[in-house]
């Protein structure tokens, strides 16, 4: 009962909130177009049989000099914007959900146990935690490529999640902390309940809400360090579109004017990283109990 | 508390160790350094002869107790491209990522702190929303971006700043400034801008939502009810207490702030460190790296200690246990 009145009043302040709602809309929107990226995109620009060295940087088609085809111009390959566009946003997704997915679940393990636990796996866990905190993912992730080398999204997935675990992991033991001595769990251990079903039926379903926040930030987070490395050229391979590398090329033909080859890119990482920041604002509002809510009067 | 420093300090040599571990075995497994000093073409007998002189012929531990007595004392061996110490190399491009960040930092601390607290006291009056929205223009545009396009705004259509390197510089004693010439503060507008820009937004959401918290408190409705000017409540009582975990955290981050140097200095075509070692990444220059990796441990972990240790001191919350 209270769940669901709970439930149904995040659903309320949500449906009142129109950024909240523009900015799940905007990820929504790059997230079916990064699906259908193969049939919505006017020419695949890994093709090699249909991108042609005629068509080189030509500008957008409502300048003098576009091209049909090729709605917001063309890269010095020849490889239509818009459509390298879609399938770099392929590429920042799969790293900012694979990152999400893979450090996510390990630290959320990682944190449960910790915070439950206790001990050493506490302490080393924390100390870790604090290290790459002040390390930073990005320059750890930055020097791991640098120095290994992205050889593919793969990598460059492993590479950001190696330093960046510890976030879900602190987090994660942080509620636990909080909630381990309440009186549901006490009563839940009191019934005899064996740890891992302590764990896993009522610890962690009732620690993981400030995990959505993290989640959520971080996703805009890593989607914006995908594109970084691949911009400083320690990313994802020449071969695979992004949309850091787009800007990376753009970057050569900035004195000839060519404006279209950053400007698309760029405006496109941004939305999407808006738009992920945007829903993440809203939900911290919704799940941080210390600020007064103009709604909760009723 | 004297415990608590000495735990500190402990923590801090095990960080540097690890570290150092790490960079040893970066050093000695990425790419054969024998190979490297003896050149391409040597024979077999010359790459026998280089590899007893300089002692690669060793056992482990040997190899890694000669790796960090060398370390200690600054001896970080020579650049493979251009044959000087490395510890030189990058100590001469100091200067220059300190000015470079230290001025970003205080624009970026000023700023956002100041614009934190303005937005915090009347948080849905419009121009705050306006700032508000600026700020989430600023943590979702990530740093490299923005170079670029304040490159294109400001040099290339406006054609009012220089887009790249550092310009005319002075020497002090060993310190080679560009803040002391017109050109040098020139052509430190962009890329201070640039790698203020994110902890500028990051500083201002920090501080509004940490005084959105305090000012609910009931020490702050007290100091109302004394009937303290607004400046005293806001300044004295409210904004002391949400800076100390607002410089905390900016302390703490330190990281960060040399991550996004390497990404200003790359686009600017800055000399400092950073652009150093991007160029040592595709020359597969060693030594530089491995230096520079100490050396930026060696700061971050230094910054840290000092950090918690006045933070302890600041806060008798703590536990010193």
């Amino acid at each position: 009962m209270a769940e669901h009145r709970i439930k149904s009043r995040m659903l309320y302040s949500y449906l009142h909130d129109p950024s909240a709602v523009a900015g799940s809309i905007i990820l929504l929107l790059f997230i079916l177009a990064a699906l259908l990226a193969p049939w919505i995109t006017p020419q695949d620009p890994y093709d090699l049989e249909k991108v042609s060295l005629e068509h080189f940087l030509i500008p957008p088609v409502w300048m003098e000099g576009g091209v049909s085809p090729y709605l917001l111009g063309t890269d010095d390959q020849g490889r239509g914007i818009l459509s390298t566009i879609i399938y770099g946003c392929r590429t920042s997704l799969i790293v900012g959900f694979g990152v999400v997915l893979i450090a996510g679940s390990f630290g959320i393990l990682i944190g449960l146990l910790a915070g439950y636990y206790g001990g050493w796996l506490d302490v080393v866990t924390m100390r870790l935690a604090d290290t790459f905190f002040s390390f930073s993912t990005t320059l750890m992730a930055f020097l791991f490529l640098g120095i290994f080398g992205g050889a593919s999204i793969f990598v460059v997935i492993i590479a950001i999640c190696l330093p960046d675990w510890v976030r879900y992991a602190r987090t994660m033991r942080g509620s636990v902390l909080e909630i381990k001595e309440e009186a549901y769990i006490l009563a839940a251990r009191a019934t005899g309940a064996k740890d891992f079903r302590l764990l896993v039926r009522h610890l962690l379903p009732n620690a993981i809400p400030p995990i959505f926040v993290v989640v959520a930030v971080d996703l805009a987070v890593v989607i914006m360090l995908e594109a970084t490395l691949s911009f400083l050229g320690v990313g994802v391979p020449l071969t695979e579109p992004s949309l850091g590398m787009m800007i990376s090329i753009g970057k050569n033909y900035i004195y000839a004017g060519m404006w279209w080859m950053i400007v698309f890119p760029g405006a496109a990482l941004v939305l999407l990283v808006v738009g992920i920041n945007l829903f993440a604002d809203w939900l911290r509002e919704e799940l941080n109990p210390k600020i007064e809510r103009k709604l909760s009067s009723f | 508390m004297v415990t608590y420093i000495a735990r500190r300090l402990m923590q801090a040599v095990v960080v540097l160790l690890a570290v150092s571990t790490i960079c040893f075995v970066i050093f000695r497994y990425m790419g054969d350094p024998v190979i490297t000093m003896a050149g391409r073409y040597a024979t077999l007998q010359e790459i026998e002869e280089v590899r007893r002189a300089f002692g690669l012929d060793q056992p482990m531990y040997v190899q890694y107790g000669r790796f960090i007595w060398n370390v200690l004392h600054g001896n970080f061996g020579k650049s493979y491209v251009t044959r000087v110490p490395a510890l030189g190399l990058i100590l001469e491009r100091f200067p220059a990522t300190f000015e470079l960040a230290s001025v970003a930092v205080v624009m970026a601390f000023c700023l956002g702190v100041g614009l934190g607290v303005l937005v915090s006291l009347k948080p849905y009056a419009f121009r705050n929303r306006l700032i508000m929205a600026g700020s989430l223009g600023g943590i979702s545009i990530p740093t490299f971006l923005m170079g670029i396009l304040l490159i294109m705004v400001f040099s290339v259509y406006l054609g009012i700043l220089p887009p790249f390197g550092r310009g005319e510089t002075v020497r002090v004693g060993f310190w080679r400034t560009g803040l002391l010439t017109i050109d040098g503060l020139k052509h430190l507008i962009l890329p201070a801008a640039t790698l203020a820009m994110y902890q500028l937004a990051v500083l201002l959401r920090l501080t509004r939502a940490g005084m959105r918290e305090v000012m609910t408190e009931e020490y702050i409705k007290t100091a109302w009810a004394k009937g303290l000017s607004p400046r005293k409540v806001i300044f004295k009582h409210a904004l002391r207490n949400v800076l100390i975990p607002v410089i905390t955290i900016t302390g703490l981050q330190f990281g960060e702030l040399i991550a996004f140097a390497i990404i200003t200095e790359t686009i600017f075509q800055w000399p400092g460190m950073g652009n150093l070692l991007l160029s040592s990444f595709y020359e597969n220059d060693q030594p530089v790296i491995v230096t520079y990796i100490m050396m930026a441990a060696l700061i971050i972990i230094t910054l840290n200690m000092i950090v918690d240790i006045l933070y302890a001191l600041i806060n008798p919350k703590i536990r010193y246990g």
